[in-house]
């Protein structure tokens, strides 16, 4: 009997792992950006070796590239020398080994994460790698997905292979009904708060159990999207009619007979029942509340309505409280808001724009309190102005920008000051993660959104009458 | 690459878990094209005031930690970030070695293909290396030990391939190149 995981690690053995030697990995879709991959592109040269697989590698930029439509179209000079030096090399390496590029113009550019997705070439049973973490968050189509380093980018880009050694699995099960105004973002904040920043060192995880499965496509990349946050290689969720659904309808997805081909396939992935997992973890979906942090990792984070712990005599606890300014015991409620960042790789997609707008909608952004929406594609842009998301944004005092990594990395220029609070959709609550100083509060979309209109740390049940 | 055989050196000390690749080096300075340079940017944030000016306090910038080849930290070092820029970084400063009781996978993965040793032993050596910094250390790879001052010896495992390659002084990407022909054959079956 095997795990998902398995069947996918052993059709892509090219040379199985031995006592000496690890496998030889067979790598079915590589996707680069421009922050990563220019010292490999390098190396390439200093060795004389082309691109092994063009076709199986798609190159966009997103993480350094500037938001403002101006700085993207208008022709207007990319603020940052050393970002548009990232930006030309990437497009000059992509034209010299033949690499089809999305490039800052094109209207199918976005954060890497959101991109392979939506073309539908991330596909279940597929092996994705990138020179970014959050890879992970392609598992969320049963895919083995995870982020490299810019050594082993090279060694993909050259030979579409790398050396794996076999990570352990890790179930994770979350049974019962998300209540309403709780999240895929809070779920996921729930996990992270349970096992900890590195509880998932060395391991795989599958979600599995009935919150899961009644998660859209969008949801689950979301989840799988944090697997890293917890320390997990990747994180996975097996395929089934919803995975389908979604992919019949992408550009690049099999088409025709090979799509009757492929979905007896994937049906053929999911985890046997008894395969044993080498850790396991149950999680009530229905007890999970909003969440939020208040740390400066992950896994500092509590449930909206409660008080920020207290943990006796833990200096490095102390330390992160004093970074962001808090004092233990407090209350996280109310705590006021500087700055609201929505988008990136975890909450960039269509419907987390659609849900944030839900609670913007007819509403005012606090005076004072800077509230920045930044779709995580072009194609998410298009779609949610098509429904008229943008004036919602717009109207309450937000700005509304051109795709990218923006505020979540804040490389790009887009930054929160020394000391200002953010409540932010992205992924990371660490120290100067978006921008030296800045404190930073992890939540959902609908959290961020609420907290944009009171300018306070807001659960948002209270403005969507739940 | 050089081999990486032994370590002799004394050790510089964060007394802290969980430090991330944001603290290694920011966000801000992943804007480049090169590898090299990078070491004036480690633990920027933490090194240096808001002005710009050395925080005397920090540990990497007293007198004690000059020429130190080896960091000794809390748990899960290197969490977050899959940027190599990090051991980039940590290598052009000078660190040869981290030593915890855990290391994040990527950051690990990425430091044993650059020649820095993630190096992952008790957590009762551990505590004893976070309380007495400055600690004078033989790291021997061949063998797999941390001589510690006392004459204990704590050991460590790198995985099998990756220490072969470092003792020799190998690329990996060689090994990689050379199963070109395995690699064809598995592309055409799957064809």
């Amino acid at each position: 009997m095997k795990t998902m995981f398995h069947k996918i690690w052993e059709r892509h053995e090219v040379v199985p792992e031995t006592v000496d030697t690890p496998a030889v990995l067979y790598i079915d879709l590589h996707l680069i950006h421009e922050v990563t991959t220019p010292q490999a592109f390098t190396k390439l040269r200093e060795l004389g070796v082309r691109v092994r697989r063009p076709d199986l590698t798609l190159a966009t930029m997103d993480h350094s590239t500037p938001t403002r439509s101006a700085q993207v179209f208008g022709g207007a000079p990319i603020m940052l020398d050393s970002a548009a030096a990232q930006i030309n090399a990437l497009e000059r390496n992509c034209t010299d080994f033949g690499v089809e590029l999305f490039n800052l113009r094109h209207d199918l550019r976005g954060i890497v994460h959101i991109v392979g997705p939506e073309l539908g070439l991330t596909q279940p049973g597929k092996t994705v790698v990138c020179g970014d973490s959050h890879t992970s968050t392609h598992g969320a189509f049963g895919a083995l997905a995870f982020g490299i380093g810019t050594t082993e980018v090279g060694h993909v880009l050259a030979t579409q292979c790398l050396l794996q050694r076999r990570p352990k699995t890790f179930a994770v099960n979350i049974e019962g009904q998300l209540r309403t105004g709780v999240t895929a973002k809070d779920l996921i904040l729930a996990l992270i708060g349970r096992i900890g920043v590195a509880g998932g060192t060395g391991h795989v995880f599958e979600y599995r159990g009935s919150a899961v499965r009644a998660l859209n496509m969008e949801e689950r990349m979301t989840v799988c999207n944090m697997s890293i946050e917890a320390g997990a290689r990747a994180g996975m969720i097996a395929p089934d009619e919803t995975t389908f659904e979604y992919l019949a309808k992408c550009p690049r997805a099999p088409k025709g007979a090979d799509w009757e081909r492929s979905l007896t396939d994937w049906r053929s992935l999911p985890t046997e029942t008894g395969a044993a997992f080498d850790k396991e973890v149950t999680l009530d979906g229905g007890r999970i509340e909003p969440m939020v942090t208040f740390g400066t990792n992950p896994g500092m984070v509590m449930p909206i309505s409660a008080e920020i712990p207290s943990p006796a005599d833990d200096p490095v606890f102390n330390k992160a409280l004093a970074y962001m300014g808090f004092t233990a015991g407090a209350p996280i409620r109310n705590q006021s808001v500087d700055v609201v960042f929505i988008g990136s790789c975890t909450n960039g997609r269509l419907s987390d724009l659609r849900g944030a707008a839900e609670v913007l909608r007819g509403r005012k952004v606090a005076k004072g309190v800077q509230l920045l929406v930044v779709p995580g594609s072009q194609q998410v842009k298009r779609a949610a102005e098509a429904e008229g998301l943008d004036r919602v944004f717009i109207e309450a005092g937000a700005d509304w920008r051109e795709s990218g990594c923006s505020m979540c990395i804040g490389m790009n220029g887009d930054n929160v000051g020394a000391g200002q609070v953010s409540v932010s959709t992205s992924n990371r609550n660490f120290e100067g993660r978006q921008g030296p100083g800045a404190r930073t509060l992890l939540a959902s979309p609908l959290t961020a959104a609420a907290s944009a209109v009171r300018g306070r740390v807001t659960d948002p049940r209270e403005l969507l009458g739940a | 690459m050089e081999p990486v055989t032994r370590i002799t050196s004394r050790t510089v000390v964060l007394p802290y878990t969980n430090i991330d690749t944001d603290q290694i080096i920011p966000a801000r300075f992943l804007r480049t094209t090169v590898r090299s340079g990078l070491g004036g940017k480690l633990f920027h944030d933490w090194r240096y005031d808001s002005s710009g000016a050395p925080r005397a306090d920090f540990p990497l910038n007293q007198p004690a930690a000059a020429n130190c080849e080896i960091l000794v930290a809390g748990r899960n070092f290197g969490c977050g970030s899959s940027r190599e820029h990090a051991p980039w970084a940590l290598l052009d400063f000078g660190i040869r070695a981290v030593i915890s009781t855990e290391i994040a996978d990527i950051f690990s993965s990425n430091a044993l293909k650059n020649g820095l040793l993630p190096i992952v032993i008790d957590a009762a050596h551990v505590d004893w290396l976070l309380a007495h910094p400055g600690a004078e250390l033989a790291i021997d790879l061949e063998s797999s030990t941390v001589a510690l001052p006392d004459g204990q010896i704590a050991t460590f495992q790198i995985e099998r391939f990756a220490r072969y390659c470092l003792l020799q002084g190998l690329d990996e990407l060689g090994y990689l190149r050379s199963q070109e022909r395995v690699i064809a054959n598995f592309e055409l079956q799957r064809a």
